[in-house]
């Protein structure tokens, strides 16, 4: 095991690091896009009964043959893992948010207008809070893909944790394989962990009880 | 692409599937029944979905070697999660008053588990099993990288030699797959729902 940390140690920190960082700025990336379009969705709820099934339709393809096709395009770089998984981590936000701030009741925004509110701070200030729990689910949803699909960097050259079950395969050697494995579960876990207790802090007290 | 990368991720799919059926359905039936039992099962399912597909076949592959046998178990258990939540969901959400007429025509649990929850339950375990599959057809892709086949091999083929119809023509058989999957058992489930619906 010491062996092991002497010989793989810098390079274990180095690909767990670059990992975290393929999913951070993808997901930021995705989270940001998604809830733009997410609130112009909400706004012309004909278009969703068009745009959600399309995107599913498009969820179907699998991460790998995505990072591929972007490969050959634009050849080995990080930007095109970064694109690859922004574009896959943007659907499971982009359709909770949209779910979470149509499900938003009616009353709710008639009392918000009562009140004197301009149609941007209803948004801001009453929808978005009480479509939290479900913009949160589907960060988490996200996150979790993301590290899964990250893996897959290391198919074309590009390091991460990938890297090391790739070789640990490819080589029949368990301990990579192990090396590589380990850290991505955990990851993917703590990711999850930690979203689900933000989303618990996040959510207005008001209405903490009604979410489970 | 040949029909035989077809029928071996059709093979793998399927059995993984009867597999996680085999598997789930009881689970969900034992997190219904024993409430301590519940947050462990549930626990365990949930956190094995949530790994990376590859990292858990990699760490199977150390056990079975490279194959399909790999690539079965790794998508079993990664199709746990529907399986097992939706089973204990539906038999959960069964209403009680149906439960206390059963026992009090003198069934015992397990009668009126099989004759009377279980029935009611099926459409949405049903739900569970439809993501499941759809799922599977996703994940077997990863097969092809520990020795199992199927269509992920002629994606990874066009991907290093860099040929774009290969890939196509591997995604596109695989996102079919995938859909006519969605549908047809989206229709079974229509037709489950009317079925078994108690009124």
């Amino acid at each position: 095991m010491g062996n092991f940390f002497s010989l793989y140690g810098d390079r274990l920190v180095t690909a767990i690091w670059t990992h975290f960082l393929y999913v951070i700025v993808s997901v930021a990336i995705a989270l940001v896009i998604a809830l733009i379009f997410g609130a112009l969705l909400s706004r012309r709820p004909g278009w969703a009964t068009v745009i959600l099934p399309f995107i599913s339709v498009f969820q179907t393809i699998p991460g790998i043959v995505f990072i591929g096709v972007l490969f050959l395009i634009l050849g080995i770089k990080p930007v095109t893992v970064i694109i690859a998984l922004s574009i896959y981590a943007i659907f499971p936000i982009l359709k909770n948010t949209y779910v979470g701030l149509v499900e938003v009741q009616e009353q709710y925004k008639e009392a918000a207008r009562g009140c004197g509110m301009s149609s941007i701070q209803i948004l801001f200030r009453v929808e978005f809070p009480l479509a939290l729990p479900s913009i949160m689910s589907g960060l988490r949803m996200s996150t979790v893909y993301t590290v899964s699909w990250a893996v897959l960097a290391a198919m074309i050259g590009l390091g991460g944790l990938g890297d090391f079950i790739y070789s640990g395969v490819s080589s029949n050697n368990n301990t990579l394989i192990i090396a590589g494995a380990i850290p991505a579960a955990i990851m993917a876990v703590g990711f999850s962990w930690l979203i689900d207790g933000v989303r618990k802090l996040l959510i207005p007290k008001q209405i903490r009880r009604d979410v489970k | 692409m040949t029909v035989d990368m077809v029928t071996q991720h059709l093979f793998m799919v399927f059995v993984s599937v009867l597999f996680t059926i085999a598997v789930g359905v009881p689970l969900g039936i034992c997190a219904y029944f024993y409430p301590k039992a519940r947050r462990v099962i549930l626990l365990v399912v949930e956190v094995l979905q949530t790994v990376p597909a590859l990292a858990l076949l990699g760490i199977i592959m150390i056990i079975f070697g490279a194959g399909k046998v790999t690539v079965i178990t790794g998508l079993l258990l990664y199709s746990l999660l529907p399986v097992v939540q939706n089973t204990y969901v539906g038999l959960s959400e069964v209403d009680p008053a149906i439960k206390e007429v059963s026992r009090g025509m003198g069934m015992t649990r397990i009668y009126s588990l099989i004759h009377v929850e279980l029935p009611i339950a099926v459409p949405l375990i049903f739900t569970g099993i439809r993501i499941a599959t759809v799922t599977a057809v996703g994940i077997a892709v990863f097969g092809a990288f520990v020795g199992g086949g199927g269509l992920g091999s002629i994606i990874y083929k066009g991907i290093h030699v860099q040929n774009m119809s290969l890939i196509l023509s591997g995604t596109m058989t695989l996102m079919a797959m995938a859909i006519i999957f969605d549908v047809v058992m989206t229709l079974i489930e229509r037709y489950l729902k009317r079925r078994f619906s108690p009124q």
